[in-house]
């Protein structure tokens, strides 16, 4: 399908959901304490960041110190979750000793949603950093030990044999075949992760901690500030969204190769 | 003497309904810069056997030997070429080639470019050397299958139907080029095929195998002049021993699927 340029396919269907809730809300559809119009967000919006107009009152001009806050809390958080989630992963792909001892337990505790762990992590790390740290490192430390898991399942065995005719040694054989064959599914995991990451940071932040965008979101909240709750929400959905981003181009660049040997899908 | 040597070789796999013998008694000397050929009907341990020769795999019982040494494991002595050509999809064709090249276990004096160099040209994939494996046609891909296996310079080349896949074109020309290879390097050559033809036109001798459990039935010399062409296919001593060998390969499919 191809009735617009690309460009315009992607703008369509934002632009579209924007001028109807601006619509709701101009008629009078929804009153506007309960859902501020579009413009009254982006106005909002601009002096949260700026602190330019004063339009956010108490919150003006704190969005970098809180939006600096919430990404530190979900890149730490998410570097030490899916650094040992991918190394577990690792280690329990390549050997079946490994997943007989470490899997059943695995299984269970990410079976144990990561938001029931807020009241422990409290107890344990009291407010502050810690805890938003340890529940998303936990929250991303699952998919990514699962989707390794399966990657390295999942390499071709010719290529393993391969390799090893050639010569490989063991390192040789997990640097230079089973680790790119997985990247694939590795990539996924952090991907998921990365969805996971931000999900996370909101939680810990609503419950354990004073600052970042999830503690705004939750304080404008309590003070009726609708136009901040979504002007914070969508701050969440902006970053979220980068960060996926940022994931998905370090994905295509290594993986480069695999667009040629999957579907990829159709223009 | 022997180069590869096979005795008694036995193999046994566990499945769901007992034990199920896929080589029996196997004995088999092949010669230095021998070329053979294994042939036999599907599900008769020709690839059973390949693998215990590439140390994929470990024997029942028996002895095998390379000059004299029980094969333990894989090793780049001894190169394989698989059905599916075992290429690296994230590397490209000239970065495959140099595979083996760039392991610790290499032992070449020249450097891997120009090793890779070499082969390149010698499969006329020089225009393709930065294509990606997805990139290539079957033939292709096999082609830079067989260079890699010889950039690493094996004195074994052992050879699972790796023409298997193609189409008859293709494979008749991937013949012809295997073969004006091993006239200039001259390696003990192990190939298995369901392809009688191919067996016939390739090989020195070619071993017949029995229905399951694999036997060796017979060992057939073929008395071909070297080099040999495609052509060579369409002369009465070919055709005859072409008849001769389906007959005995045809009598153990049959006997074979009775069985089972």
């Amino acid at each position: 399908m191809g009735l617009f340029a690309p460009p315009v396919q992607y703008a369509a269907s934002p632009v579209a959901l924007l001028a109807v809730w601006q619509a709701c809300v101009q008629i009078g559809f929804v009153r506007r304490h309960v859902l501020p119009a579009p413009t009254d967000v982006a106005f909002v919006w601009f002096d949260l960041i700026t602190g330019a107009t004063d339009a956010a009152a108490r919150y003006s001009g704190t969005w970098f110190d809180h939006a600096a806050a919430s990404i530190w809390r979900v890149f730490a958080g998410f570097a030490w979750g899916v650094a040992l989630g991918t190394l577990a992963g690792l280690l329990i792909g390549l050997s079946r000793f490994i997943e007989r001892v470490f899997d059943p337990t695995i299984q269970v505790v990410r079976n144990i949603p990561v938001t029931a762990w807020v009241p422990l992590s409290l107890v344990f790390f009291g407010i502050g950093n810690a805890p938003a740290v340890f529940l998303i490192g936990l929250g991303t430390f699952f998919p990514a030990a699962v989707n390794t898991t399966h990657g390295v399942r999942q390499v071709n065995a010719t290529l393993t044999k391969a390799a090893r005719m050639m010569g490989a040694n063991e390192r040789e054989l997990l640097v230079r075949v089973i680790l790119p064959a997985a990247l694939p599914s590795i990539m996924t995991g952090m991907r998921l992760s990365m969805g996971i990451a931000w999900v996370l940071v909101v939680v810990a932040e609503i419950l354990a901690v004073r600052s970042g965008l999830g503690y705004l979101l939750n304080d404008a909240y309590l003070f009726y500030r609708n136009d901040v709750v979504i002007a914070a929400m969508l701050s969440i959905g902006m970053l979220g969204f980068i960060s996926d981003r940022i994931v998905v181009l370090v994905r295509n660049h290594l993986l480069e190769w695999n667009r040629l040997e999957t579907f990829s899908g159709q223009n | 003497m022997a180069r590869i040597s096979l005795r008694h070789v036995e193999k046994t796999f566990a499945s769901r309904h007992g034990k199920v013998t896929a080589l029996a008694d196997i004995n088999l000397d092949i010669v230095d810069q021998e070329f053979i050929t294994i042939v036999g009907a599907s599900g008769c341990g020709k690839s059973t056997l390949l693998n215990l020769l590439a140390g994929f795999d470990t024997a029942t019982s028996g002895e095998l030997t390379v000059d004299g040494v029980p094969i333990d494991g894989p090793g780049p002595d001894r190169g394989v070429m698989f059905q599916q050509a075992a290429l690296f999809p994230w590397l490209s064709v000239a970065d495959n080639i140099a595979f083996g090249l760039r392991l610790r276990a290499n032992r070449h004096k020249a450097s891997p470019e120009i090793i890779v160099e070499r082969m390149l040209k010698r499969t006329g994939l020089l225009a393709s050397r930065s294509r990606r494996p997805a990139e290539l046609s079957g033939g292709m891909r096999q082609r830079v299958a067989i260079a890699s296996v010889l950039a690493i310079n094996p004195s074994i080349l052992l050879m699972d139907e790796p023409f298997g896949a193609l189409d008859t074109l293709t494979r008749s020309i991937m013949q012809e080029f295997l073969l004006e290879i091993w006239e200039e390097e001259r390696k003990t050559a192990l190939f298995v095929t369901h392809d009688i033809d191919e067996a016939i036109y390739l090989a020195d001798r070619t071993v017949v195998m029995t229905a399951r459990p694999g036997r060796v039935r017979e060992i057939i010399s073929v008395d071909l002049p070297r080099p040999r062409r495609y052509d060579v296919r369409s002369e009465k001593c070919f055709i005859a021993l072409r008849d001769y060998v389906t007959g005995i390969v045809r009598e153990e499919a049959i006997r074979g699927a009775a069985d089972t």
